[in-house]
């Protein structure tokens, strides 16, 4: 038997029935299902992006970067979520310092409206700015009219990503800061600090891991968004096509190695995520051991 | 103010509650109020032959029918996989929990482009299915398995903790008075898990319903067949038919308020029964 660890040998001295034949066979079966399942629906899926991006060699894995319409594609990627994320973040820290450290009337609407866009589907998320914004949208007169392009443009994909990031920092603050509560702050206040002063010097640093987790996780999700922003974009080729919406142009042209080879980036984006939240558990969980 | 809320002595209340009622009215509410509004500006006749066209039923059924299979598949397999994560020790372990979260962390058309790769007739994995006459690309089968794999992690991430709350002492004095491990199972572990595991399908299933982009690349996008609710507002958007896709799209919405509003019954019956078996 192999993979038996010294740890799992002791747990079975520790427990009464947990050495026998019964139990170390149901201990395998259901290792062996949760490898199997997970191998199937998740680490092939993975595997399967590197190893098609990579298919044809490395040299044409990097020439598919060379094409200016990826290229355009990573450069209006960047740029949405240089603006969502930062917005997201004011919003969610603001949100957060109201409910959580005061208490007020229809707090608990507020929360719930604030986690609405979890709720709703992608494609709902784009098509209300286009019933908005769009050519026969409520205002698409009169942005005709003036000459302001929303729709299949850079600040339809903006308002879109918005909506669906839009929760991401919130909701990992609000808990956070309900639980560290106001004692420090007030103490902070007393001794004559500025709002602002306790803000940065006080509260900034209880709640760093969190915020950042929150803006990681946002700027993933920013990032990778594809239905939403697949409504308001109109697919223009090296224009309003992000990264997943280029990926899809790619691979519906039967341009594998491309397609894949952009999946690829976006891929390690969200290993690199995954990461990062793992280290910042670790950073927590050794946090409060001390 | 007052009345409206608590003496505090911290500051800077009326402006972030003020900015952040803003940001959110702006946002979220008043363009999904855009939504409401056009389906209201509708006649009943008009709404009522979209959404209860022959093509919207069906993409109904598909989207509810994929969704539903593929949360009681999660709901078996969530719980075998939180349970391998929770109560063994084995090479590995600590990478493979971290990457349940991937569903959450990796963009939807990857996932839907690599899935599709996968489960294709040539695919690793298809090839051997094909043989037996099972085809699982462009059916209802590879809708069912992108919404598994999209809902996966919130089955696992609830069934967790709750598993840490299974009283091993419990366990061990059943074994030793005789009891097979699936009475154990059907007695001790299932009750208490029994409320994470309602929370996470109720969670898994509610994602799923407004799944567009791991779904579309693996479904196939048939009329009548592997045709997606979503991707029917799409295409109506895309014959600017404004109040087609409006109306579906309040279908949905009103669907979504009706998981968000079950989630909060399931969690606060949850709540109720953790406490309850505690005394």
């Amino acid at each position: 038997m192999v993979g038996i660890t010294a740890a799992s040998f002791a747990e079975m001295a520790r427990r009464p029935g947990r050495g026998t034949l019964r139990a170390l066979l149901i201990r395998w079966a259901f290792i062996g299902l949760s490898l199997s399942f997970l191998a199937a629906v998740l680490l092939a899926p993975l595997a399967v992006v590197f190893a098609t991006a990579l298919g044809q060699g490395m040299g044409a894995y990097l020439k598919s970067f060379a094409d200016t319409d990826t290229q355009a594609a990573i450069r209006l990627t960047l740029l949405t979520a240089a603006i969502v994320v930062p917005l997201n973040t004011i919003f969610g820290i603001c949100a957060a310092w109201a409910i959580a450290k005061f208490e007020f009337r229809g707090k608990a609407v507020l929360i719930t409206l604030i986690d609405l866009p979890f709720a709703v589907s992608p494609i709902i998320s784009g098509l209300v700015y286009v019933l908005l914004f769009g050519a026969q949208g409520w205002f698409g007169l009169w942005l005709q009219e003036h000459n302001v392009e929303v729709i299949f443009a850079l600040p339809g994909i903006i308002l879109a990503t918005l909506f669906v990031t839009f929760p991401y920092v919130a909701r990992e603050l609000i808990p956070l800061m309900e639980q560290l509560g106001n004692d420090e702050e007030e103490a902070a206040m007393t001794l004559g600090a500025t709002g602002l002063m306790t803000f940065v010097r006080v509260t900034l640093p209880k709640i760093r891991w969190g915020l950042i987790y929150g803006v990681i996780l946002c700027n993933a999700r920013a990032m990778g968004e594809f239905g939403a922003v697949s409504v308001v974009s109109g697919h223009i080729r090296g224009l309003t096509t992000t990264m997943p919406l280029h990926i899809e142009i790619l691979y519906n042209e039967y341009a594998f190695v491309g397609a894949f080879a952009v999946a690829s980036l976006l891929t390690l984006l969200a290993v690199v995520t995954l990461i990062v939240k793992s280290l910042i558990e670790w950073q927590a969980s050794r946090a409060s051991g001390m | 103010m007052s009345g409206f809320r608590q003496p505090s002595m911290l500051p800077g209340f009326g402006l972030t509650l003020g900015f952040a009622t803003f940001f959110l009215s702006a946002i979220v509410l008043l363009p999904l109020a855009a939504l409401v509004l056009k389906t209201a500006s509708m006649s009943w006749a008009d709404f009522l032959e979209v959404v209860l066209s022959p093509r919207a039923l069906a993409s109904y059924r598909l989207s509810f029918g994929a969704s539903l299979v593929a949360a009681l598949i999660n709901t078996v397999f969530g719980f075998i996989v939180a349970w391998t994560l929770v109560r063994y020790d084995f090479p590995g372990r600590k990478v493979l929990d971290a990457m349940i979260d991937m569903p959450f962390a990796l963009p939807t058309a990857v996932s839907g482009i690599a899935l599709t790769a996968v489960f294709a007739e040539n695919g690793w994995i298809g090839q051997y299915l094909e043989p037996y006459g099972i085809k699982v690309a462009y059916t209802w089968l590879g809708v069912t398995v992108a919404l598994t794999l999209i809902g996966l992690p919130f089955v696992v991430r609830s069934v967790q903790p709750s598993l840490l709350e299974v009283q091993r002492d419990l366990e061990d004095a059943a074994e030793t008075l005789g009891a097979t491990p699936f009475y154990i199972f059907h007695r001790i572990i299932f009750p208490t898990v029994l409320p994470a595991l309602a929370s996470g399908f109720t969670l898994a299933f509610a994602r799923g319903i407004g799944e567009y982009g791991s779904v579309i690349f693996i479904a196939g996008n048939l009329p009548m067949k592997t045709e997606i609710t979503p991707l029917l507002i799409v295409i109506k958007l895309e014959e600017f038919d404004y109040n087609g896709a409006a109306a579906l799209g309040f279908v949905m919405l009103a669907m979504s308020f009706l998981m968000l509003l079950s989630i909060n019954l399931v969690q606060a019956w949850a709540r109720r029964h953790i406490v309850a078996a505690r005394h």
